[in-house]
Formats: C-alpha cells, sequence, structure tokens
C-alpha cells in the first residue's frame, strides 16, 4: 500500500488522500493582461520532475503541500502552506 | 505442416522480407522529421510520402515502433463524441480503419462488434441520448436503446449490477464500434512507410531541438545532429518534455491509465461494453482474452508502474457486470501515459515556433484516431496549415478561451 505523509496526521494510506495539481502563484489580479490570465489558468509543468504539489487529507479536511518527482512517485517531504522550513 | 514450418525456418533466405530495413545510419538531413514512433507518428510518415509526395522523412524512436500508447490501450474504436468538433474527426477515422487491412496489406483483425454505453441513471440517460442525437446529425449510427435488448445483446450481464451500484436504464449503442489489433497498425503503417522509403530509426532519442529566429533548423539525437526544416512531435505522454525544449507552454498533464486481461476464453462476449458511471470498459479480443481498462489513475505521474488497487477495483466493478466472471483469472496488468487536455480534445496543427507541429493531447482517446490523425498531420505538415478537420484543436485555443468541450472522452463521468 502507498503511504503519504500529512503534516498534521502522520503517515496515512494514499487512499485517504485527494491530488490537488502543482502549486501556483496567482498573477496579480489587477493587472494582469488576458494573455497571462489565459496562461495562469491552462498552462502547466507537464515534464517529469521534482514539483511541489498541493494534496488534501480527506478525512481531516487539510490542505498541505508535497514535494514529489512525478517520475519515480517518490515523496521528498510535505508540509502546512508556510511552513516550508519544518519538519514534515 | 511441422516439417514445411521446420523446412521454411532452416531456410537460409526467407520469402517473407522484415517489416522495414535496418538501417545503420542516420543521414545528415532530412525534408521532415518525426519523434515518435507510434502509430501517430509512422501514419503521418506513410501519409507524407502516399499523398504529399515527401519520402525523404525520418521517424525518429526512443524504444521501439508501438512500444507507448500505441501498444497499450484497449484498442477501442468508435466515433460517439459528443461535439461535432469530435464526433466528426473521429468519425472520419473509422472510415479510414474500415478499409486499412487491405490497403496496407496487413491484416490488423479489425472487427466491429457493436459499442454499448451503459447509462445507470435518468441524468446518464439524458447525456448517451444528446450524444445519441448529436450522432444521427452527423450520420454516425448511434441510438438509445432499452435494457431489453441488452439483455437480449449480453444475457451475462447483470442489468441490476449486482445491487452494489445503481441498476442499468438503457444505453447508447453504437453498432459501428469495433476493435482492432492494436501493435499491427504500429507495424503496418511502419511497412508501408518504409516501402515508399520513409527511414524509421529506433532506439534513437532525441535530446534536444535547435531553432533560430523561432524557426526549426535541426534537431539532436543521442546518434547525432539531423538538419530539417519540419519536425512533427508524436510523442503522447512525452510530449511536455519535448515542447520544454523550444520553449512552448501547454496544458498538458500526464497520468497513467491502467488496464489488464484475463486469461483467454471461448467466444462470448461479442460487444464492447462501456459503463460511463463505474469507469470500466471491456471486450473480448480476438484470441479470446477479456480486455479492461478503467479510470485514469488519481494523480500526475509519468510513469508506467502497475497498481494492485487498480486490478482490485477494476475486478470488482467487472463482477458487479459480469457475475459470471468470479473464477477466471487475471493473466497480466499494465499501464500507459495519458497526456491530458483539461478540454478532453487533443492538440493539433502548427505551433508558434515555424516548423515544429504538434500532435499531442491524446489521453484517453489517442488509438482511435491514429489513421485520421497521421492523414491531417501529414497535410499539416506538407502545407505549413492546419488541416481544416483539426482547426479547431490548435495549441492557441487555450490563449483565446475557444475550449472544445468533449464530454464523450473516455475518461468523462456521464
Amino acid at each position: 500500500m502507498k503511504i503519504l505523509t500529512c503534516p498534521v496526521n502522520g503517515p496515512r494510506p494514499i487512499q485517504e488522500f485527494l491530488f490537488g495539481g502543482e502549486l501556483r502563484e496567482l498573477p496579480g489580479t489587477a493587472d494582469v493582461t488576458d494573455e497571462e490570465w489565459a496562461d495562469h489558468v491552462f498552462h502547466r509543468q507537464g515534464q517529469p520532475g521534482v514539483k511541489v504539489e498541493w494534496w488534501y487529507h480527506l478525512s481531516s479536511g487539510t490542505w498541505f503541500l508535497a514535494e514529489r518527482d512525478t517520475a519515480t512517485d517518490l515523496v521528498n517531504r510535505t508540509y502546512l502552506y508556510g511552513q516550508e522550513g519544518e519538519r514534515g | 505442416m511441422p516439417y514445411r514450418l521446420l523446412k521454411f525456418g532452416l531456410r537460409s533466405k526467407h520469402p517473407e522480407g522484415r517489416m522495414m530495413r535496418s538501417l545503420s545510419r542516420l543521414r545528415s538531413d532530412y525534408d521532415v522529421v518525426i519523434i515518435g514512433g507510434g502509430g501517430h507518428g509512422l501514419a503521418a510518415a506513410y501519409y507524407l510520402a502516399r499523398d504529399h509526395g515527401i519520402h525523404n522523412v525520418a521517424v525518429l524512436e526512443k524504444g521501439y515502433i508501438g512500444g507507448g500508447g500505441t501498444g497499450r490501450n484497449t484498442a477501442i474504436i468508435r466515433s460517439n463524441y459528443l461535439t461535432n468538433e469530435g464526433a466528426r474527426f473521429y468519425h472520419a477515422s473509422t472510415e479510414l480503419f474500415e478499409g486499412l487491412s487491405s490497403e496496407l496489406e496487413f491484416n490488423l483483425f479489425y472487427t466491429r462488434r457493436g459499442h454499448f454505453t451503459l447509462a445507470h441513471s435518468p441524468a446518464s440517460m439524458n447525456t448517451q441520448r444528446w450524444r445519441a442525437e448529436v450522432n444521427k446529425t452527423l450520420g454516425i449510427d448511434s441510438e438509445m436503446v432499452g435494457p431489453q435488448f441488452i439483455k437480449q445483446q449480453v444475457p451475462e450481464l447483470d442489468l441490476r449490477c449486482g445491487g452494489h451500484q445503481a441498476p442499468i436504464h438503457g444505453a447508447l449503442f453504437h453498432p459501428p464500434g469495433a476493435i482492432a489489433r492494436h501493435d499491427a497498425v504500429a507495424w503496418a503503417y511502419a511497412r508501408g512507410a518504409d516501402r515508399q522509403g520513409v527511414e524509421i530509426h529506433q532506439q534513437t532519442e532525441v535530446t534536444g531541438i535547435e531553432v533560430r529566429d523561432d524557426e526549426v533548423i535541426g534537431v539532436h539525437t543521442d546518434r547525432g545532429y539531423i538538419q530539417t526544416r519540419k519536425l512533427l512531435s508524436a510523442v503522447a505522454g512525452w510530449t511536455p518534455s519535448i515542447t520544454s525544449m523550444v520553449g512552448i507552454r501547454t496544458p498538458l498533464v500526464v497520468h497513467p491509465l491502467q488496464a489488464m486481461v484475463s486469461e483467454p476464453l471461448k467466444p462470448w462476449l461479442n460487444p464492447i461494453i462501456v459503463s460511463a458511471s463505474m469507469h470500466v470498459y471491456v471486450s473480448q479480443s480476438t484470441r479470446g482474452e477479456l480486455v479492461a481498462g478503467g479510470s485514469l489513475d488519481p494523480y500526475e505521474l509519468t510513469s508506467m508502474r502497475s497498481t494492485l488497487g487498480f486490478a482490485e477495483s477494476l475486478s470488482t466493478d467487472l463482477l458487479d457486470l459480469f457475475p459470471c466472471l468470479s473464477q477466471i483469472k487475471i493473466m497480466r496488468q499494465w499501464a500507459g501515459l495519458c497526456d491530458m487536455t483539461p478540454d478532453f480534445s487533443p492538440i493539433m496543427g502548427t505551433t508558434p515556433i515555424k516548423g515544429f507541429y504538434l500532435d499531442a493531447g491524446w489521453g484517453t482517446w489517442g488509438f482511435k484516431a491514429t489513421p485520421i490523425s497521421g492523414k491531417t498531420m501529414a497535410a499539416t505538415v506538407a502545407h505549413d496549415r492546419p488541416d481544416p478537420l483539426i482547426e479547431s484543436f490548435r495549441l492557441d485555443r487555450f490563449r483565446d478561451f475557444q475550449l472544445v468541450g468533449e464530454k464523450g472522452a473516455a475518461s468523462v463521468g456521464h
């Protein structure tokens, strides 16, 4: 069984989690052009590699970030948003 | 017979030629270079030579031909899609498939089976009816059928779904639905292209693309540099790695899609059975194996690993539909890569880089499009403008918000 570590609840089976896609910065909504907005809405980093992604622990309602290699499916670390420095 | 076979095997000169020439040397330039020796790339090479007289073409394949999505899908061919753009496109593909075995002089085991998309709710019945009506206006053979007709055609099917799922209310029936031997499609196009002078280089990986003033001038491979003005990328799940070489951003996200086959059985299941709400599709191959697939893996991954969870959940769903399969063994399981687009339509045509053409976004719907995508991409490359049939699948639609929402795709819930 594949295990993912929730920063709040510890190691849990992967079935308890939902994938939320890669972490993306919202462009400034006041001065964004249509093209920049379309780029933000649609485009992704599709090539395999280490990415920072949103994950959701369904049972406890916890959103957090995971640093995961999308070529090997190995998770380097997980942490709550804004707490990158702390251990997860 | 064994004596003849032995004689044939021991003969030093085989009367049957190899599928294609084995070429030891890459040339320094080609008119067109195609990245990816899957069905799409090989079909494009074939039609470039046949329809447009462009024979100085190289197909570069990093593994072996047909080893990616082409050999990993569940080999279903149908055209009962929901958008005009999609239905027209896939209908043209079905028509090409019908005559392909004789054209390529290769038995593709193409067999019309009929295709049922089961509806488990009134809402799903409405969607299927919508699909049937769109199909009819485009001259595609699709109709709604009731439970009685389904039971008559597939008596083994449990319309109550074992009481574990919502019962079957009816289905969208698509008589032209067919299956074919997917590897054979790649081999047949490869042989057809090779006979017209196209060079197919396996074990040749593209490592970089040379662009000057927004124009393709060449391509780097692990076997040396090639000059070319026209480069077609037909690599499905590996597309983002190729587009990043020329700095093009795409909406593609890669997920694995798994499938499995049972041990071979006597022929009993003629049509292709799909349950949209259970995310199951199953058909019986010409060899007797049940070929079954499910929904996409739930998170992004560029890896072709299999999971036990998938085999378990797909088996459970299959047993709800066909309780008679409880003693049947699963023979093997595998995964392929799906380059998913947000609107479930492909990305085809020209790009902001002159001479760089894209045939991508094949998600869960690539195999059935093999002949028509080859044909339309060949026309696009030859004339340097998108073929009319694929204009709405342009990459630019993700810049001006003109999406083609294809809710008839295999991975969409209904």
